[in-house]
């Protein structure tokens, strides 16, 4: 009894706040918009019964979003985004956590707690310091003026540019992490082995490290690409308004169109794009696990 | 050091100079006397002083700490009890579901968090506030606490409880008595990632909260869609040191702690 208890508690919660409201997003993402409170339509009704309510479901707001190509065009945009910044964020991440993994011992749990602190930081305020450091007359700017680099300010606040450092900054902790505790389990006689087996050191960081890092990598990868991919914060504060992303895209059909239906469609067709991602990174931490 | 140091002296050097000198600058202007916040014009403290009267944003901070105690809490409390059901519950009826709906929040895009609550709270009719933005927070917080604390309970040496139970304790004791106190550090530490989640969330809040409440993160929100002010550079000052504070003291501590025990092992096995 008291089991069932224990279970009961945390499971009807998660039932009734997160797989409920799942249920209430697909059923309003095949409703019609009304100009009503709330605004949709059909309403449920349970004297009209539940067949006469299905019947009048539709999919015409997924219909709707493959003919305005404006959300095609964000879906795409969004995951150009999301690969281009994971690509980024690895290229920065790796050299960090290879060098974390190579300093003394004694420094480690301190550079590690630089990695976090960040991490802990609030994520709006470290988006926000970008916005000082990009503007045209930002830190930036100034500093490429005064050593003679450029001679006009560059316009990088408001383009894609903005968003791309702004994901690499806010998400390259999510990118060290895996890959450094991937890194320091490595065993350096392997690659000593391989240099002795006449590899260059070159050849053997490419043949050796990077093999046996990859689960860090693919780890870190993900850990970037999925939560980008519905970003909402980077786009509308360093992105300028041709930055497309999806996120941005719900919220604003959401709080500006009031069209509850198509942002409803929005979130279904972003988490059906989520769920090969999400799959994989499983399967990967899984194969993880059993190594160890 | 081998002959490679060289290299990774320099991306550790550019890394964390690419990760600190935003905030750095942050930290510098926010002492600036003038309103132009990327030109130096003398040190001064005025901005902080414009903060403390400003009303909305006392009045945002005190809610958003209200939101963060009670949603943490309540998350530690439930995550604690999902992470006890799912790695000692056994096998019952659902429980793949259960795991699925552990772990779905963490990788869930907020907006889509957001949006799907503030649509049942409005199906059902609930008043958006304070209240709704703490069912929000505790509901996806709960999920990253049952993580930390349940990756704690998997390694933790069962046959201590069993000991406990056949000593003669009920199931509760046994709990109360030997779980807690082993895993207390990872749920001291899934509650304080639960403070921080709730204190930093700015679109799952945005959806659930009503006229009535205004969170920190939306009201910074706001304020920098416009641009940048000083004021909120004095704003993220402050809570920038104070996390610091907060994660090197939580740091000491641990490593006192991992110090102290060290200590007790070995006196454990002199004896």
């Amino acid at each position: 009894m008291r089991r069932f208890v224990l279970i009961a508690i945390p499971y009807v919660w998660l039932l009734a706040l997160f797989l409920v409201p799942f249920a209430i997003v697909l059923k309003i993402a095949l409703s019609d918009a009304a100009v009503a409170r709330p605004p949709y339509f059909p309403q449920f009704d349970w004297a009209e019964g539940i067949a006469a309510f299905i019947a009048e479901l539709d999919f015409e707001n997924f219909v709707w979003l493959t003919e305005d190509d404006l959300y095609w065009k964000a879906y795409l945009s969004s995951l150009k985004i999301a690969v281009i910044s994971t690509f980024f964020t690895l290229l920065a991440g790796y050299p960090i956590a290879y060098g974390m993994a190579r300093a003394p011992e004694e420094w480690r749990p301190t550079l590690m707690m630089l990695v976090i602190l960040p991490f802990w930081t609030s994520f709006l305020i470290r988006v926000y310091a970008w916005m000082g450091i990009l503007s045209n007359e930002g830190f930036l700017n100034q500093f490429l003026m005064w050593i003679g680099v450029i001679s006009e300010p560059l316009t990088i606040l408001n383009t894609n540019s903005a968003v791309y450092i702004g994901i690499v900054y806010t998400y390259l902790p999510f990118m060290i992490l895996p890959v450094y505790s991937a890194l320091e389990r490595l065993d350096g006689s392997l690659i000593e082995a391989a240099e002795d087996l006449g590899c260059s050191r070159l050849t053997a960081f490419w043949l050796v490290t990077i093999p046996l890092s990859k689960t860090g990598i693919i780890a870190g990868s993900f850990l970037v690409f999925i939560p980008v991919l519905g970003e909402f914060v980077i786009p509308s504060l360093l992105g300028g308004s041709d930055t497309l992303m999806i996120g941005k895209v719900l919220w604003e059909e959401f709080f500006s169109n009031r069209d509850w239906p198509v942002a409803s469609a929005v979130a279904v067709v972003l988490l059906l794009l989520l769920v090969i991602p999400i799959v994989l990174f499983q399967r990967n931490q899984q194969k993880q696990q059993e190594a160890e | 050091m081998n002959r490679m140091s060289w290299f990774n002296a320099v991306s550790l050097t550019l890394g964390f100079a690419f990760l600190y000198i935003p905030m750095v600058i942050l930290v510098i202007f926010s002492f600036n006397e003038s309103k132009l916040v990327t030109v130096w014009a003398g040190f001064s403290t005025k901005w902080y002083g414009e903060l403390l009267e400003n009303e909305a944003f006392l009045n945002a901070a005190w809610v958003t700490i209200k939101v963060a105690v009670f949603s943490s809490t309540m998350a530690t409390v439930l995550g604690t009890i999902a992470a006890y059901v799912l790695v000692r519950g056994g096998r019952f009826m659902g429980r793949t579901l259960f795991s699925g709906m552990i772990y779905a929040p963490l990788v869930m895009p907020e907006v889509i968090t957001g949006l799907s609550l503030l649509l049942l709270f409005i199906g059902i009719g609930l008043d958006r506030g304070v209240f709704t933005i703490v069912l929000a927070h505790t509901t996806f917080a709960m999920c990253y606490v049952s993580v930390v604390v349940s990756s704690r309970l998997v390694t933790f040496d069962r046959s201590l409880e069993e000991a406990a139970l056949d000593l003669g304790c009920s199931p509760a004791e046994a709990f109360r008595l030997v779980t807690l106190p082993i895993i207390a550090p990872a749920v001291i530490s899934g509650w304080l990632l639960a403070f921080t989640l709730s204190l930093d969330d700015l679109v799952i809040a945005s959806f659930t909260s009503g006229p009535s409440a205004t969170t920190l993160p939306i009201k910074i929100f706001s304020a920098v869609r416009l641009g940048v002010s000083p004021e909120i550079n004095a704003l993220s000052t402050i809570m920038i040191s104070i996390v610091t504070v907060g994660v090197i003291t939580a740091s000491l501590v641990t490593k006192h702690q991992v110090a102290r025990q060290k200590r007790e092992e070995q006196a454990a096995e002199r004896a």
